[in-house]
């Protein structure tokens, strides 16, 4: 896999889990210029003509194979309308996603749920929904429509799918290992050691483009702090000089003691690369990690655990599950297409057919038809449906410029050095308090 | 070049050429430059070693070893693939007016300060060649807010006179920017021509643009030639411009659009390779044809002074 | 424009102005026409360099001093000094970027300059074959470096590159090149290398051929080394030249963007002033102000060094 991942690398790298899904499996990329603009080159970043006749633009940042043939379904069932994709680059779509709303964005986008989305809402420069949300409300659950809802209270956001992180490991190794799933994560450090006595590595790490460690900080701030204070730390009500936050960093060092080594030069393909090739035992990721492994026999044989509970009193049931949607511009040139097309994306239909081309993602309708589901779809929706609180991932939940600043360098700092935990995150509340003024 | 005054005094005995003889220390020169020559190519000779090898075959043996069969299959699937036309085609877009309108408009600087008593001639030329030399990161910020504040007046929405995500945009700066290292060239070599030529069109009643089109810059074909080389090459290699005034990956030059065209397309280092000769071609070709009007535009710039 | 024509020589028109001396009558045989071109011609390109490169750069400083997300003008505010004092203080990766461009000054300085020079003196021999010498030296300059990034990652990649293949041959463990932050800025600093090898080697050519032989060949009558002649005779006679590569080297260094940004963003040893702007300018991290600041200290820097070039530049021009 050596360095197909290095694009990632790009200052975006953050926001870019998802640039491979489908991409690293379908290889050596049979994708025309999927990557680079997309359908409509004529449009530029505008929204074409828009014709009072009802075609909607979409700025789509599903540039690679799977997710754009997925959208193609899925306009494709749709009746109300035309819809003129214009696909961007994954990269480049949410690197210049400021510049986007400002300038001629198309009517209907993709866009995620979180800060980053009550962000864009509160600075006016995406539309009030909460029309479309009193006609698709009833399929959505109270916390998805919590999701979907900006600091005034008004829903922004039209979900379509969601992926759960969780550990991820091939149940062959874990036979042949006579290897038990951990319930906290002293089994799990314990397994761990026993991985090494194996000579595995007991968990597969990777860090270069600087996101996949969020995940980890993540899961352990909300088992042993709580899902609460993941909110209000990363809406920047409290303190990363805390012992709250200190708590984190030291159960992390455990952690780092069992993970894989010189994770700062490795993409998350080639620490998956090491679960497939049985190099490595474990693996926390998102459900995308799949798309890593063979079809068939190799892609069967992967499974997930939750992350372990930490302490008993918290439990383990807040699971990371970042939520992907769509939003509508400021001031859409078919305001009345745009909702339509928004009411349709709310719908199960629409979701059936998204997922029936990328079933990487689990629905989020309630209605979604679950009977199609592969078993880890149904484990992931089951995930997902028993957690008490879902939380986004520390790049939506956060401000952006926090997250990319000072979390990327701050976190991939302490995997340098672990003993330098305090230092770190004086200094990342130094910064906090310093970005985090209005 | 202050080099040859602050020199001494040759002596006045004449310097007799003879050809060397082949000594063992002349023998040792030329295989220490030839093993230097071979260092400096060996990069590029292996990306272009990988790129003509399957990927199988390097998976099975590894980069380090010899081939056991050579194919272009890699360029082809690159060239299908990635639609490197597609960017440089761009390239050209952008690189071409470009070229035109820096000559033009460094050569009209060049003509009046070179020609011509201007007042504060000394603080133009120093605008220009500093101005060239800033980092390019000290610009960026505003002029990409300038861009998207021209963008949204109403006036320019009404008539789709955007600059932000235009051709036109990056040319633009391009041309703002070249300019300062073509005028500082341009106002030297110009300064050197002799006064008698310009003053004999005086006499029939040139006006100044006869002067500056009919009679200087004939003259000036070489250092024209020499920064046209030059040129293009920066321009086609700049990376940081479109990839900021720019969102429409479509439209981006190729230089910029390598970062996306990785892991997306290059997804193993053979075809990595081959993309990167491929993009590396027109460059070389173009050093390769008019190498010395290369070297010349870049000695040029650098010698005053 | 102010334009006077005093130096040219007046043009045979019929005389309309009144008797005068010279210099007065000259000026006025121009006709409005002709002052009106030229003050285009010269006018144009200063107004494009200007309103693109100094009001830009000018405005980079009166961003520094303020907060800005870049979305609206309205939502500027002054806030003095304090992105400054934020970056001095309270941001990480400034001192290391700084550094790094440090050292990436003094490495260029010290390892490819000397080479250059080196290879230009060697070349500068009457002998056989030297073009296709100087063509394969050359050669790297004229590729950007982005590109240079990626044929050395074709060296550097840890699973998939050239050294790890050879170096794991003979049983040696796999050297993380471009992951490990105690090493990743040199294996970047000897691709940068490759190309700026060449630059200055053409330089020194160029700078080496001014050089009068004759003086050489008495020093070398007079009994001096090759090393005598080239310390005492040759070398300060290219103390034009060593400007002019100065400055580059200087500039080359505050500039360096594209070749770690292409390796991995810029980040985990790789930090670099042009990077960190650009990390806060573009992308979903609009902290224009924070930017700004980085990009004004990096124009103070680059001041003073483009003022050396000038300075010497237009000391000439005094004669």
């Amino acid at each position: 896999m050596g360095d197909r991942t290095s694009a990632e690398s790009a200052l975006s790298a953050v926001f870019n889990r998802r640039l491979f899904l489908g991409a690293g499996v379908v290889a050596v990329g049979t994708a025309g210029l999927a990557g680079c603009g997309g359908s409509s080159s004529s449009g530029g970043g505008g929204g074409g003509g828009g014709d009072a006749t009802g075609e909607v633009s979409f700025g789509s940042n599903a540039s690679d194979e799977v997710p754009k043939k997925a959208f193609e379904a899925t306009f494709a069932a749709y009746d109300g309308g035309t819809v003129k994709v214009n696909t961007v680059d994954h990269n480049t779509f949410q690197e210049q996603i400021n510049n986007y709303l400002q300038g001629r964005p198309d009517d209907v986008f993709t866009w995620f749920a979180g800060y980053r989305m009550r962000f864009f809402a509160k600075k006016g420069l995406v539309s009030d929904v909460s029309e479309v949300w009193d006609k698709i409300g009833g399929g959505f659950s109270d916390a998805i429509k919590k999701a979907s809802t900006g600091d005034d209270g008004k829903q922004y956001f039209v979900p379509l799918y969601n992926y759960p992180w969780a550990v991820h490991y091939r149940k062959s190794v874990f036979e042949s290992g006579g290897y038990e799933i951990p319930k906290t994560l002293d089994d799990m450090i314990t397994l761990g050691a026993a991985m090494k006595k194996d000579g595995l590595a007991p968990l597969a790490f990777a860090d270069k483009d600087g996101w996949p460690a969020m995940g980890t900080f993540d899961y352990l701030n909300m088992r042993i702090n709580g899902y609460d204070f993941h909110v209000n730390l990363m809406a920047g009500k409290e303190a990363w000089d805390g012992p709250k936050v200190a708590a984190v960093f030291d159960t992390w060092r455990r952690v780092l003691e069992i993970s894989q080594p010189n994770s700062l030069g490795r993409t998350w393909q080639e620490a998956a690369q090491s679960v497939a090739q049985k190099k490595a035992g474990m693996y926390l990721l998102g459900t995308f990690v799949g798309q890593q492994f063979k079809e068939g026999a190799e892609r069967d044989d992967l499974d997930f655990f939750p992350f372990p509970e930490v302490d008993p009193a918290v439990g383990a049931d807040a699971v990371e599950a970042p939520i992907d949607g769509f939003m509508m511009a400021k001031r859409p040139k078919n305001a009345d297409g745009a909702k339509k097309l928004l009411e349709y994306l709310g719908s199960a239909e629409a979701e059936n057919a998204y997922l029936a081309t990328d079933p990487n993602d689990v629905g989020v309708h309630k209605d979604v038809d679950t009977s199609k589901y592969n078993a880890l779809q149904k484990k992931a929706a089951e995930l997902i449906g028993g957690a008490k609180s879902i939380s986004q991932f520390l790049d939506r939940d956060a401000d952006p410029t926090f997250a990319s600043t000072v979390a990327i360098p701050a976190f991939q700092n302490f995997i340098k050095n672990p003993a330098d935990a305090a230092s770190i995150a004086k200094s990342m509340e130094e910064q906090k308090k310093s970005i985090y003024t209005n | 070049m202050t080099a040859v005054e602050t020199a001494e005094r040759a002596p006045d005995r004449p310097v007799v050429r003879r050809r060397r003889p082949l000594t063992p220390g002349r023998v040792l020169l030329h295989v220490f430059l030839a093993l230097t020559s071979l260092l400096f190519l060996f990069p590029l000779l292996y990306a272009v070693y990988t790129s003509l090898r399957p990927y199988a075959e390097t998976a099975e043996y590894g980069y380090f070893s010899f081939p056991r069969g050579l194919t272009f299959d890699n360029y082809a699937a690159a060239w299908e693939q990635s639609r490197v036309v597609r960017f440089l085609l761009n390239t050209l877009i952008i690189v071409l007016p470009a070229l035109v309108l820096i000559l033009l408009l460094s050569s009209f600087v060049a003509f009046g300060l070179a020609r011509f008593r201007v007042r504060g001639r000394k603080g133009l030329l120093i605008l220009f060649t500093a101005g060239n030399l800033l980092p390019q990161q000290i610009l960026v910020t505003p002029l990409y807010q300038a861009y998207r504040l021209w963008d949204d007046q109403d006036w320019v929405l009404d008539r789709q006179a955007f600059i932000y995500d235009t051709y036109w945009g990056v040319i633009a700066i391009h041309v703002a920017f070249q300019i300062g290292f073509c005028a500082f060239v341009l106002t030297n070599y110009m300064e050197s021509l002799p006064h008698e030529l310009t003053e004999a069109a005086l006499v029939d009643g040139a006006g100044v643009w006869r002067q500056y089109w009919t009679i200087t810059m004939p003259l000036c074909r070489a250092p024209l030639a020499a920064l046209a080389t030059l040129e293009f090459t920066w321009i086609y290699n700049d990376f940081l411009w479109a990839l900021v005034l720019m969102n429409t990956g479509d439209k981006r030059p190729i230089t910029s659009a390598l970062n996306n065209l990785r892991g997306q397309f290059f997804t193993d280092n053979n075809l990595l390779a081959a993309g990167a000769v491929i993009i590396a071609l027109p460059t070389v070709l173009v050093y390769f044809v008019l190498q010395k009007q290369f070297v010349g535009g870049l000695t040029l710039g650098a010698n005053k002074g | 424009m102010a334009v006077t024509t005093a130096e040219v020589p007046a043009r045979d028109t019929p005389a309309a102005g009144p008797p005068g001396p010279r210099r007065r009558r000259s000026a006025n045989r121009w006709t409005r026409r002709d002052k009106l071109v030229l003050g285009l011609m010269i006018g144009v390109p200063t107004a494009i360099s200007v309103l693109l490169v100094w009001l830009p750069a000018l405005a980079s400083v009166g961003l520094s001093f303020t907060r800005w997300d870049g979305i609206g003008l309205d939502t500027i505010s002054w806030v003095g000094l304090r992105n400054y004092r934020e970056i001095f203080t309270i941001y990480p990766p400034f001192f290391p970027a700084l550094w790094h461009n440090v050292l990436w000054l003094a490495f260029f300085l010290l390892i490819p300059t000397p080479i250059g020079l080196l290879l230009a003196t060697l070349l500068d021999k009457e002998i056989r074959g030297t073009r296709i010498y100087q063509s394969a030296i050359f050669l790297p300059v004229v590729l950007s470096l982005a590109i240079v990034g990626f044929i050395w990652q074709l060296i550097y990649s840890t699973d998939q590159g050239l050294v790890n293949a050879v170096i794991t041959r003979f049983g040696a463990d796999p050297v993380d090149w471009l992951g490990n932050p105690d090493i990743n800025l040199w294996a970047v600093l000897l691709a940068a290398s490759w190309r700026h090898v060449g630059y200055m080697m053409i330089l020194y050519l160029a700078g080496l051929k001014g050089v009068d032989p004759t003086i050489k060949e008495a020093a070398a009558i007079d009994g001096a080394t090759a090393w005598q002649t080239f310390r005492y005779v040759v070398f300060p006679a290219l103390r034009p030249v060593n400007i002019v590569v100065l400055v580059i080297t200087v500039i080359e260094s505050l500039r360096a963007f594209d070749l770690v940004f292409v390796i991995n963003g810029g980040r985990n040893g790789l930090e670099l002033l042009s990077v960190l702007v650009t990390q806060n300018i573009i992308g979903e991290a609009s902290r224009i102000g924070y930017g700004s600041a980085i990009a004004s200290i990096m124009l103070v820097i680059s001041t003073v060094f483009i003022g050396i070039y000038t300075v010497n530049v237009f000391r000439e021009e005094r004669r």
